[in-house]
């Protein structure tokens, strides 16, 4: 077998996935955009730009997930970066392991059922209840922006931790040493080295949360109660309740085309941040 | 180290232990300025210890190091006018050539002007022979230019003390020896103290002003390369400084300044030992390769031992010649180029004579 031939046989799997999966059925949406509703919901093929002159109704839903989507990431990483500090370079090594199996444990439930405990926890008789206790009444927090904020970030954390644990953990340590060797304090070698050397771990953490949380739409429907909905929720209301498939995929392929952009922002400005480095590379 | 040297820097009675490993023991010694110090020994003989003491990368469990006369125990390695060159070099990868070597003027309190940082960039990478070398990337530089990079981040500082660990384990031989002539070199023209810390005898013999012979945690033998090569006082420096044969022998006689040994051969032999030796006591004695006459006719030497020629190894200006005695065993003989065609070449299976001269006979603690 020719080299070339070798070549094409390795990729065939995943580019006949690709092909099956991917791209046609992202052809299929793109075309019923353009369509309209049947009289008993589907689609009835057309060519309008109907559907895409009405998506300034479903507005809400792009803007929540425009905010909280970026929130939550943000959040991630605030509380993911001092966790994955600690396991990759201060944690004794006899600690580690068992340590990182705890983060990766809620994996081992369904979101579903980890998200309905956060309903109870953030429910009337959770942290209400004992806020109430000392004083500080009426608080809401179940169905509030807030809860689902709480929710995307206890489930995506590990996302999160995992990417810059390793970048943390393949850090040369000597670095630091040899930072301290030439007067640098702790606070400014992790400053200038080791910050600068997660950046790979960071980005991929940020990327990888950030795109699913675009697509989110469990977390939002249990915590935020129907009144904090994503894009997620609309297209399930869309295809599955009111049977709209046209405009279903008109906003599928506006969300699709407002993920890219973000995300090729988010590129340019990674690749800005890790300078012409050789081991920035996302993607 | 002459007497009159001022001491830069000082090791009292220090001892480090890990857990229940001991890894340096009650080391004594003192830095004079501007000299090149070796820590030479196997690894794991405690040299590495005492280099991060100096460094501040480890403190003391027993004694004290000074610096410039003051106790630096509880001094931060952040804190110290000293700087160490890494074996792997540890050089930032997310930095330009001009970043790290500017990397440790700008953490300077008061800060260091942009101005006085190029400058003093500048000058450090001519010093080392990377001029115009600034904006290149790490990991475009070859083993040896990384090398120097990190030679020029360390000197850029000025620091009293540099410190280089094994800085020349991951360069090829004929970079190395080049690398040795330079590190000299540079020591000599900017006048900083060196302490180099090496398992390599030829690195250290060639390179240093003095060498400190470690074994298991402790100092063995400090001296100048040619003291501890003419007058090394155990069999174990003997065989780290340079190489030597070695045979067994027993104290007949010890007087004052001289004593008697007996060969397994029957033959006595002089010498003056380094350490006190008593009569009876079990010794070791030393004749070096180069030291040793191979000729053909019985010479007329105070001791001259019949050998048979086993092997021979031409080495260019010498020939190695493997001789054995029945009574004493193997004798490593080198032979100059000149005086082996004097005599001509000797074949295995010939039989010969080696003999030394009066001194080339050392007597060793075993």
């Amino acid at each position: 077998m020719t080299e070339r031939g070798r070549k094409a046989l390795l990729l065939a799997p995943a580019g006949i996935w690709l092909l099956v999966m991917l791209a046609l059925p992202l052809l299929v949406v793109f075309v019923f955009s353009f369509g309209e509703r049947g009289a008993a919901g589907g689609y009835v093929p057309a060519f309008t730009l109907e559907q895409y002159a009405n998506l300034p109704a479903r507005w809400t839903a792009f803007k929540n997930t425009l905010i909280l989507a970026p929130l939550g990431t943000i959040a991630a990483l605030v509380i993911a970066y001092p966790l994955a500090y600690f396991l990759a370079v201060r944690c004794s090594p006899k600690w580690r392991t068992s340590l990182l199996i705890l983060v990766i444990v809620p994996f081992w439930t369904s979101i579903l059922i980890r998200s309905y405990a956060w309903i109870f926890i953030l429910g009337g008789r959770g942290l209400p209840a004992l806020l109430e206790s000392i004083g500080i009444d009426d608080i809401r927090l179940i169905n509030t922006p807030f809860a689902v904020l709480v929710g995307i970030v206890y489930g995506y954390l590990p996302l999160m931790v995992f990417p810059i644990f390793v970048s943390l953990d393949k850090l040369d340590k000597r670095l630091l040493e040899a930072s301290a060797d030439l007067g640098s304090t702790p606070w400014r070698t992790f400053r200038q080295v080791t910050l600068p050397l997660s950046v790979p771990g960071i980005a991929t953490g940020c990327m990888l949360v950030f795109i699913l949380l675009m697509g989110e739409f469990l977390i939002p429907a249990i915590l935020g109660g129907g009144k904090v909905f994503f894009v997620g929720n609309a297209l399930v209301d869309l295809f599955l309740q009111s049977r709209n498939w046209a405009y279903g995929s008109a906003v599928a392929m506006t969300l699709v085309v407002v993920m890219l952009v973000t995300v090729s922002i988010y590129m340019k400005f990674i690749s800005r941040l890790g300078g012409q480095r050789e081991d920035v590379s996302l993607m | 180290m002459s007497v009159t040297m001022q001491t830069i820097a000082e090791l009292r009675g220090v001892t480090k232990t890990f857990g229940n490993v001991v890894a340096a023991k009650d080391l004594n010694l003192s830095i004079g300025k501007g000299e090149f110090l070796s820590f030479l020994g196997p690894s794991g003989c405690g040299k590495t210890t005492a280099l991060r003491m100096l460094a501040g990368f480890e403190k003391p469990t027993e004694g004290q190091v000074l610096l410039d006369g003051e106790v630096v125990n509880d001094l931060d390695a952040h804190h110290r006018p000293v700087n160490m060159v890494f074996q792997h070099y540890a050089l930032f990868p997310h930095l330009s050539v001009f970043d790290n070597i500017a990397y440790g003027l700008r953490q300077q309190r008061p800060r260091v002007d942009k101005q006085t940082i190029a400058t003093k960039v500048e000058q450090a990478l001519e010093t080392v022979r990377l001029g115009g070398f600034g904006p290149r990337r790490i990991w475009e530089m070859s083993g040896g230019q990384q090398q120097r990079v990190a030679l020029a981040r360390a000197i850029v500082n000025e620091p009293k003390l540099l410190l280089l660990d094994e800085p020349m384990a991951a360069l090829d031989r004929k970079l190395r020896k080049e690398m040795q002539f330079e590190l000299q070199n540079l020591q000599r023209q900017l006048g900083i103290t060196f302490v180099l810390v090496t398992h390599d005898q030829e690195e250290a013999l060639s390179m240093s002003d003095r060498i400190c012979v470690m074994e298991g945690g402790s100092i063995v033998q400090v001296g100048s390369p040619r003291e501890l090569y003419d007058m090394p006082r155990s069999r174990y420096v003997a065989g780290f400084v340079g190489t030597s044969n070695f045979f067994d022998a027993t104290v007949t006689d010890s007087a004052a300044d001289q004593i008697t040994v007996r060969l397994a051969s029957g033959q006595k032999v002089h010498g003056t030992p380094e350490i006190p030796i008593d009569a009876g006591q079990e010794v070791c004695v030393s004749i070096r390769p180069e030291q040793i006459t191979l000729t053909r006719a019985l010479p007329t030497a105070e001791i001259a031992l019949p050998v048979t020629i086993q092997n021979r190894i031409f080495l260019g200006e010498h020939t190695e010649y493997l001789a054995r005695n029945e009574a004493l065993g193997d004798f490593h003989v080198l032979v100059p180029r000149q005086a082996e065609l004097n005599e001509g070449t000797f074949n295995a299976g010939e039989q010969a004579f080696v003999s030394w001269g009066e001194g080339a006979l050392l007597i060793l603690e075993k």
